[in-house]
């Protein structure tokens, strides 16, 4: 392949070149488990604190011992949910969303089959959660409330220090989990001043390696572990920790830090960019979230009457990747949950296109963007049996 | 992603006979908006050739593939060889789909079987017509995918489970509340009836080979292994006449075998107006 643009950054994202740095020496010389009892073994155990201390600082914690490291966002969120409500089993019902990520979406599904009542909160036609069903619904015997950060679909935030004051104001037995794995690294996250009792991210969001995530659970908050053994990450997940991962997401979590400014005001002009340039120039094109608040970096598009697989097969023959909430791309046959949660209408939703920006996305790359997309979606939207309808969508805009 | 063959490629990338045909003397469609991909075909036939064909899809990749690939297809061709034409041959004509692509290539046949429906001239009968076919029913709600789609994706492909008819009908593919529906369709194709045919609906040849078929491939065998057999001799409206041989004849319990054996097993397929006589 020739030249590659990546704008499909919520998918996973390039390992920065600093962090593989800071990996390799424990993927080489210094291989010793950090549990032993010899000097050889102190640089390892010396390496996973300062990491630890730079997913603190990143996510605000207060203390270093509420971080937990895992292999990724879905075991994260498996070990907040499923260890929380393993400790305390008094409490029956649970509050989420419907546009969750299936990682936290299919863990509640099972927990009803264990005999949970689960509420799902809805969202507008933005794609913004509707809060005011939160307040009826926490109930005495709401064990959790899980929110995620931002959506990685539509990158749309929600008000997650506003739905805390919500619960705890309810109740403040219930336990509050967000999915952090959308938000870290693109908008800043404090988990104190946020209220949130447990949060999980993922490394290979934000420049780390595939592999490696990590939970924050605050010190009131108990859970029992997922995975039972050894006493590594203080008894809360067993397994011989993964020293080069757990410092390539330390360091990650450190340079996203440096460049969270950059991120929200350089990679969100080269999104809206982006986004004013296809707007513009494709008439059959919606910017699907309309005003709502986002992460910076991405912009989620319908395009009517085609279909997302076949945009994306021919973006990939210009080099250009992004992701589609179609239901052909997905391999299950029905279109994103989420876009049908927000009723992005049928003639859109099946051509819907994700883009996703990181720090490495230049100018040059949105530019290439913009100027051949158009064409590749008229000759998409040539081979629609919806012509009348396309020709009907294009007097409208016109006539505005 | 998908593992498309480079055919399926060539094809999404430079689709053959797009368009429409003005004075078409068949259009056909099959899927729609909701569902994700809809095809649209025009046929222009003379004297029972199909001279000219176009088309539209709203789908993806392998959508666009099949829908393009089954124009070449069936231009030149007569109406009695487009009307054979499956699914399989599309996908294989394509060198092979992913399992999961599989019902791009069923919409193409769909959309041509509806062409066809449609197409009324001298010397060409529907199909409809010939088969007296039994009346569709709707198994899978979300897709709106028929039993009859689901049998014919099953005798094409020789689809074994619910999930190969997912992926070759997308019926089940969403809430998933047909998957009993569309086992039973499977089962009741592989034991040689569709879904309880009132007998008095099948017209009488049609009637003859189902019931004979049932009886050579699922009682005969049985009665094989005690030493008899059994022999289909006339049908009546409901009444089956049967013919025991070997141990059978003569056998003391062979009237419980004729009612709870023959009898039920046909009741299985036809409901409870079947009645079986023995033939001495």
């Amino acid at each position: 392949m020739g030249k590659m643009i990546y704008l499909d950054n919520n998918a996973t994202t390039k390992v920065d070149e600093r962090v593989l740095e800071e990996m390799l020496p424990y993927l080489k010389e210094e291989y010793a488990n950090p549990s032993s009892m010899y000097d050889f073994s102190r640089k390892s155990s010396k390496a996973i604190k300062e990491a630890r201390g730079k997913i603190k600082d990143f996510l605000g914690a207060a203390n270093e011992k509420e971080i937990i490291f895992t292999s990724c966002g879905s075991e994260s969120a498996n070990t907040a949910i499923r260890g929380a409500l393993a400790h305390d089993k008094s409490k029956k019902h649970i509050i989420t969303t419907k546009i969750e990520h299936p990682c936290v979406l299919n863990v509640y599904r099972y927990l009803e089959k264990q005999g949970y009542k689960v509420d799902y909160i809805g969202v507008n036609s933005n794609g913004e959660l509707n809060i005011d069903e939160l307040n009826n619904l926490i109930t005495n015997d709401t064990a959790l409330v899980s929110v995620m950060w931002a959506n990685n679909e539509t990158g749309v935030l929600n008000p997650i220090a506003e739905i805390s004051q919500i619960i705890k104001s309810k109740n403040p037995e219930t336990k509050f989990f967000v999915d952090g794995v959308q938000g870290a690294g693109k908008v800043p996250i404090n988990v104190v001043e946020a209220g949130v009792d447990m949060l999980g991210i993922s490394g290979h969001k934000f420049h780390a390696p595939k592999g490696i995530g990590a939970l924050y659970v605050n010190s009131k908050t108990m859970i029992n572990p997922l995975i039972i053994g050894g006493h590594q990450e203080r008894g809360k997940r067993a397994g011989t920790e993964n020293v080069p991962y757990i410092v390539g997401i330390g360091k990650a979590a450190e340079l996203a830090s440096d460049n969270l400014q950059y991120e929200m005001t350089e990679v969100k002009r080269l999104r809206d960019k982006l986004e004013k340039g296809i707007i513009q120039n494709i008439y059959n094109s919606r910017v699907n979230t309309g005003l709502a608040p986002r992460v910076p970096n991405t912009t989620n598009i319908g395009f009517e009457y085609i279909e997302g697989e076949l945009i994306l097969l021919h973006l990939s023959d210009l080099g250009i990747c992004a992701s589609s909430g179609s239901a052909c791309t997905s391999g299950s046959l029905e279109p994103s949950h989420v876009l049908r949660a927000m009723n992005v209408p049928f003639t859109a939703i099946h051509g819907s296109i994700r883009w996703s920006l990181s720090r490495f996305t230049t100018e040059a790359e949105i530019d290439y963007v913009i100027e051949k997309l158009p064409k590749v979606i008229e000759e998409i939207t040539t081979i629609s049996p919806y012509q009348a309808e396309l020709k009907a969508l294009k007097e409208l805009k016109v006539s505005k | 992603m998908w593992d498309y063959s480079e055919k399926v490629m060539d094809h999404y990338r430079h689709p053959r006979n797009v368009g429409t045909i003005e004075d078409a003397d068949a259009v056909g469609t099959a899927g729609s908006l909701v569902c994700g991909d809809q095809l649209k075909i025009y046929l222009k036939i003379k004297d029972n050739i199909v001279t000219d064909a176009k088309f539209q899809t709203f789908g993806c990749g392998s959508a666009v593939a099949s829908s393009s690939i089954l124009t070449e297809m069936i231009i030149g061709k007569t109406i009695d060889e487009v009307r054979k034409i499956t699914n399989k041959d599309i996908a294989d004509e394509l060198d092979g789909l992913p399992p999961e692509k599989m019902h791009c290539s069923v919409m193409g046949y769909e959309a041509l079987e509806d062409a066809l429906k449609e197409y009324k001239s001298e010397g060409y009968i529907p199909l409809e017509e010939i088969n007296n076919e039994p009346k569709e029913k709707m198994i899978c709600t979300c897709f709106q995918v028929t039993d009859k789609v689901i049998i014919d994706a099953i005798k094409a492909n020789g689809l074994k489970t619910v999930e190969d008819v997912t992926n070759y009908t997308k019926a089940g593919g969403a809430c998933g509340r047909c998957k009993d529906a569309i086992q039973k369709v499977i089962d009741n194709y592989y034991s040689g009836v569709t879904e309880q045919e009132k007998i008095s609906d099948l017209t009488p040849t049609q009637r003859i080979l189902k019931i004979n078929n049932i009886i050579e491939n699922q009682i005969s065998p049985e009665l094989i292994k005690d030493g008899g057999d059994i022999e289909l001799v006339d049908i009546k409206d409901n009444d089956v006449y049967v013919k025991l041989r070997g141990q059978c004849s003569g056998c003391k319990n062979s009237t419980m075998t004729l009612k709870l054996f023959v009898e039920s097993t046909l009741k299985d397929a036809f409901g409870d107006e079947i009645n079986v006589i023995e033939v001495k």
